[in-house]
């Protein structure tokens, strides 16, 4: 029997980060000194099913390395160790190298044997400093024992056994019919039973034991084998094992027995070895395969939303044989059924669309789970005391979304924790609880996903950002600016308040990066602050890539597609309102600033129907905070279309996302707004534009 | 061939020792705590349950005990499967009424070998 088990290896590193992730939102619970028995145990299992898991696959390096650490949390689960921050934080770097080793198995790249080693003896070290006794001292001298009787220098002729099962012996699940077979499988045996201990028929209890034997056991078989024969029973039984050293009488009469008794059993142990040897080509084989098979990304669906895909699709074959039929023997008086049937069939493909996008769907918890440790570690750091609170972790959020928003998040966290949150001393000072909240908020509202990042520390400080902004030369000193104007400054490039680069956030990724992601995402991230009371970050995403919802308008005689999310108003303007400066072109004046308008005929190179502002609309738009009026024809239609991407079907344009179908069949481009702000800024990117245009 | 009931939290254990028991003509019914498993242990029998030790909702030696007290299982083998380490689970495991153990790493051949030695 050969079984490939590199098969199950996917598995095992799924359910390995998966124990991971549960050791480490476990280590962050653990209070110190209270020692919450549960809570320990979870994080014991956890470990445990992994070095299991690894021993089992043949990953010994990671089995070898979580041993360690069973053992401190084993000991911590028994109340023989304290948990400390020290042996919690020890055991959280633990668990980071941990993940580090499994990615690299999982990957197949090397592992930074140096980080592990040191860990490694800082775990060692650990478990050496308050537990010196090493408690199996006492198997290994019974197994050496074991080993210098049976040295091969002694011949041993066999073993003489006396075996009286106990009476309860059956209630084990052990049957010393079985055992005897075994006995028969290593050598040459005689048996004889003896009935002393059977009682009178009527005394009987049909489920005890009540027969002894004595055993005779003939060949040179160690005597670890005929122990580990008896290793289950021996509580439950009366058993001596002595040894029958070579005497010629003795091993003439053992031949004698062979013939007649063993040559069974030993045709079938050769057989069996036999189809063994050849299996094991077969097995390395199979393990080359597997390797050579890329690693496939995976996604864990409840089986509800399977269940209710299956059942829609029952329904779309139901729609789909009701309007072959009509089709099959159609009269125009079958008009209005033909118009139901298409209804329906509409629905269903709705309800599917949905049904399937819905499988994409993650929890948000799977993008929240790296903040109770973050945060952990950065008060740790900052020596500020912080209380992380997370809402709507059950939110439900597109997986390449979920994979994208994760840098961003963790920027604006550690940001809130860095430079919104004041330490101990100033808070109490400003009248507030010394321990600040950290809050992550997500749900559903419309379409999209919100999520927050709200911080009660000091809130921005509008004289600071300014003067910094002004020293940066971003906004003119005698600008006059809203305080929500002076927020907005933060996300403009090269911006950095930090008077002191941080080890926490300081990493040379500013707020500009945070947004240019966010909003390349089809999302937007806004801020609201007050002054001593905090900071609220709010991000808005799509809930989905791969459709969104758009707005069909018309330019000359093409359609495009705006992003719904990216549009602020559409108004029609008055040719008096237009302002004209030489270097900004047109500025349309909306309430209390100026827009800069773009005719979208002329960067898309089109015959212009009208260049009369006052026939066509005016579209706002924003992206990356920044307003913008594009000159349109007409509004059509709003729609959710599925999003085709250019780069990989064509190439990447600038000022264009994607491209859709329409329900006519024809092709509309979607505009990309952050695109055209740049193609405004730049004009001379237009005509690279304008050429493909042409050449497309 | 056995019926066997396979009762492990991990599911690539689970996945591996289904795996190699049905491979090898068993039928194998599993379960990822004691709790199920007992649940399903109620409404049949088995010819053979193998159990880990260390597992949420209810352990393994929890588990032996408990289908000890079903009449359907007052001599069915069960054999824990259990890590190096434990030899006090060993002990434990005998207490609560478990007829064996199998050390954990086993691979796919120790796996049979062993069922072999309780099957017959």
């Amino acid at each position: 029997m050969s079984i490939d088990i590199s098969q199950f290896h996917d598995v095992f590193f799924e359910e390995s980060f998966e124990g991971l992730d549960a050791m480490e939102s476990g280590l962050l619970n653990l209070a110190e000194g209270a020692a919450d028995v549960e809570a320990i145990n979870t994080i014991f299992r956890a470990a445990h099913s992994i070095k299991g898991g690894a021993g089992t696959f043949g990953f010994m390096a990671v089995s070898e390395f979580t041993h360690v650490m069973e053992t401190l949390l084993d000991e911590m689960r028994n109340g023989q160790r304290e948990v400390t921050s020290d042996s919690t934080n020890l055991l959280l770097e633990a668990v980071d190298v941990l993940r580090e080793m499994l990615s690299a198995v999982q990957q197949k790249t090397d592992t930074d044997e140096e980080r592990i080693a040191e860990v490694n003896q800082r775990l060692e070290a650990m478990l050496a400093g308050e537990k010196a006794e090493v408690a199996d001292s006492a198997d290994e001298s019974t197994i050496n024992a074991a080993a210098v009787e049976a040295s091969p220098e002694q011949k041993i002729a066999g073993w003489e056994i006396k075996f009286h099962p106990h009476k309860h012996l059956f209630q084990t699940g052990n049957d010393p019919v079985r055992m005897l077979r075994e006995l028969a499988s290593l050598g040459d045996l005689t048996s004889r039973v003896s009935d002393d201990g059977l009682p009178d028929f009527a005394d009987l209890e049909p489920e005890d034991s009540y027969l002894s034997w004595q055993l005779t056991l003939k060949g040179n078989v160690p005597k670890e084998e005929v122990v580990e024969i008896f290793e289950w029973v021996d509580d439950d039984c009366d058993l001596s094992i002595e040894v029958i050293l070579q005497e010629p009488t003795k091993v003439e009469i053992a031949v004698a027995q062979l013939d007649e008794n063993i040559a069974e059993p030993v045709a079938e142990v050769q057989q069996e070895s036999k189809s063994e040897q050849v299996a094991a080509p077969v097995k390395a084989v199979a393990k080359k395969a597997a390797t050579s098979a890329p690693a496939a990304t995976s996604i864990r669906v409840g089986t509800d939303k399977v269940d209710s895909l299956i059942n829609l699709v029952g329904e779309l074959v139901i729609t789909q044989s009701m309007l072959s039929q009509i089709g099959d023997n159609f009269v125009p008086g079958m008009l209005p059924q033909l118009i139901d049937g298409l209804a329906q069939l509409e629905r269903n493909s709705r309800e599917m669309q949905e049904a399937i996008m819905r499988i994409r769907m993650l929890p948000i918890s799977f993008a929240f789970n790296r903040f109770p440790r973050l945060v952990h570690d950065l008060s740790d750091k900052s020596g500020k005391k912080v209380e992380l609170k997370l809402t709507g972790e059950q939110t439900e959020l597109d997986k390449t979304v979920m994979e994208k928003i994760g840098d961003p998040l963790v920027h604006l966290v550690r940001n809130s924790l860095d430079h919104g949150l004041e330490t101990p001393e100033v808070r109490l000072a400003a009248g507030k609880d010394e321990t600040g909240t950290i809050q992550l908020n997500a749900y559903h509202q419309g379409g999209n996903i919100i999520i927050e990042i709200v911080d009660d520390g000091a809130g921005l400080n509008e004289e600071k950002i300014f003067s910094k902004a002004v020293e940066k030369g971003l906004v003119e000193a005698d600008a006059e600016l809203s305080p929500e104007k002076i927020h907005e400054l933060i996300f403009l490039p090269g911006f950095s308040t930090a008077d002191v680069v941080t080890d926490i956030s300081g990493r040379g990724v500013g707020m500009d990066v945070v947004r240019s992601n966010i909003t390349g995402l089809g999302g937007s991230v806004e801020i609201k602050s007050k002054r001593g009371e905090g900071s609220t970050f709010t991000i808005r995403l799509p809930l989905t890539l791969a459709i969104m919802d758009g707005q069909t308008i018309r330019v000359a005689n093409e359609n495009y597609i705006i992003p719904l999310i990216s549009i602020i108003e559409t108004l029609e303007v008055k040719e008096s309102d237009m302002k004209y400066v030489s270097a900004k072109g047109e500025l349309y004046p909306l309430r209390d600033e100026y827009v800069p308008v773009i005719r979208l005929y002329d960067i898309f190179n089109l015959t212009p129907t009208t260049t009369d502002l006052e026939e066509g609309l005016l579209v706002i738009v924003e992206g990356e905070g920044q307003k913008i009026g594009l000159f349109i024809d007409d509004l059509l239609g709003q729609q959710q279309v599925v999003i085709k991407s250019l780069e990989t079907n064509y190439r990447k344009v600038i000022g264009l996302s994607g491209a859709t179908i329409l329900g006519d069949g024809t092709v509309a481009l979607i505009l990309d707004v952050p695109g055209l702000m740049a193609l405004y800024r730049d004009p001379s990117l237009a005509k690279v534009i304008t050429n493909n245009e042409h050449a497309a | 061939m056995a019926n066997i009931l396979a009762v492990d939290d991990s599911a690539s254990m689970r996945q591996m020792v289904s795996f190699t028991l049905k491979a090898a003509g068993h039928t194998v019914t599993d379960a990822a705590d004691g709790k199920q498993a007992l649940d399903i242990a109620k409404t049949r029998s088995f010819d053979l349950v193998l159990t880990d030790v260390n597992m949420p909702v209810m352990d393994g030696l929890t588990l032996t005990r408990e289908l000890r007290t079903l009449p359907t299982f007052k001599f069915t083998p069960i054999l824990v499967l259990t890590t190096e380490a434990g030899m006090d689970k060993k002990q434990e495991g005998r207490a609560a009424g478990a007829t064996g153990w199998l050390v954990k790493p086993f691979n796919p051949d120790q796996l049979l070998a062993t069922i072999k030695k309780v099957l017959g």
